[in-house]
């Protein structure tokens, strides 16, 4: 009688499991209820309205921005960042790409932008936020694909290996502290193993996200900024080559992996 | 942007199951901002689901329900085709709705 038990239960433990493995499973039950809707579709629409809203000095839309596959190409775009940009001269990550747009485009002030792009308390979500939902919407089931061919991209990759090792601030805190090692969590949350490619697969493939507890969609930028303001480092500057290094780092650690963005998570 | 809601509804052995997510900040009016002010109660006091003109749910809600909240319902006597509308009134006197047809 107990082994008939177990055996389907271990079943459907292991499919929550394998998908949800982040968060512990709490949030499984939430999940189920919502199917395949999830807060973010709000976003995602917000974020097409951004884009096509003319704005700044300039008072025109971002569609002439290029995201890299040309101008006004945005399906597909989102899953081969960062990469290297020929008319910048630097590897960027999304938000360095529109902040670039914003600027060049719209006249916009790069200043105004970095102060405030991403949500407080209080906030529905921002016009960053927005922007990069609906772009990495537009990615949705594409291999994820950052550049490696170019020599800035591989210097990209190198720099952000070495953030990711380096210990520094009050807690002598690197990445690798807390994500170096396989099964290990804090709190509720299971911390991946991010130098391994199955790890770093699940967890590059689904920023941005919408985050259930903070009610808003979060970008994978903002992600590393995080993570370095709970190691007590520095803020870490959106679209920064420290930034970008971090986020190609991870990226190329999941190369291949189809999209699955913006994600829910906890 | 205020007051969308995304409706499904799907009937399954006489069962319908409305499943609705709506964009609300669901403000408790007890939170303070990053200058220390109080950020005003903004929250949906009132939802009603409706099957053709029939109230088939009212829910009356406070402070306690999430941003963005997601609502589930079952319901009897519906049929493929049917009408099924969801409505939200909130505290400030803002409404909602969203409607969908029975799958």
């Amino acid at each position: 009688m107990k082994r008939l038990w177990t055996v389907p239960a271990l079943a459907l433990c292991s499919i929550a499991l394998s998908a949800f493995a982040q968060d512990g499973g709490v949030f499984d039950q939430y999940r189920e209820m919502l199917g395949d809707d999830s807060p973010a579709i709000f976003v995602i629409d917000e974020g097409e309205e951004y884009w096509y809203a003319p704005a700044g000095p300039n008072d025109v839309s971002l569609e002439a921005c290029d995201l890299g596959l040309g101008a006004g190409v945005v399906e597909g775009a989102y899953a081969q960042m960062p990469r290297f940009f020929d008319d910048t001269g630097r590897v960027m990550d999304v938000e360095a790409r529109l902040l670039h747009c914003m600027v060049t485009l719209q006249g916009r002030d790069a200043a105004e932008v970095h102060a405030k792009p991403y949500s407080g308390r209080g906030d529905m979500g921002t016009e960053m936020e927005a922007l990069v939902a609906w772009i990495a919407d537009q990615s949705m089931g594409s291999p994820l694909t950052p550049g490696q061919t170019h020599s800035e991209e591989q210097a990209a990759f190198t720099l952000g290996e070495q953030i990711f090792y380096y210990r520094a601030g009050p807690h002598d805190f690197s990445c690798a502290t807390c994500h170096e090692q396989a099964g290990v969590r804090i709190r509720l949350q299971d911390l991946a193993e991010l130098p391994n490619p199955e790890a770093a697969r699940d967890i590059a493939t689904t920023w941005p996200a919408y985050r259930l507890s903070q009610g808003v969609v979060r970008t994978f930028g903002w992600r590393m900024r995080d993570c370095l303001r709970q190691q007590r480092l520095p803020e870490l500057i959106m679209g920064s080559e420290a930034s970008v290094a971090l986020q190609h780092y991870l990226s190329v650690k999941a190369s291949g992996a189809p999209m699955n963005a913006p994600g829910l998570k906890r | 942007m205020a007051g969308r809601i995304r409706v499904r509804a799907q009937l399954s052995d006489g069962v319908t199951e409305v499943k609705a997510l709506m964009r609300h900040p669901m403000e408790t009016g007890l939170r303070k901002d990053a200058d220390g002010n109080a950020i005003p109660a903004n929250f949906i006091t009132e939802v009603t689901a409706t099957h053709n003109d029939r109230v088939v749910m009212q829910a009356f809600w406070g402070a306690s329900v999430s941003q963005n909240p997601f609502l589930a319902c079952r319901f009897t006597g519906g049929a493929v085709g049917d009408d099924v509308t969801v409505n939200w009134v909130d505290n400030l006197g803002e409404t909602g709705t969203g409607t969908t047809k029975i799958r």
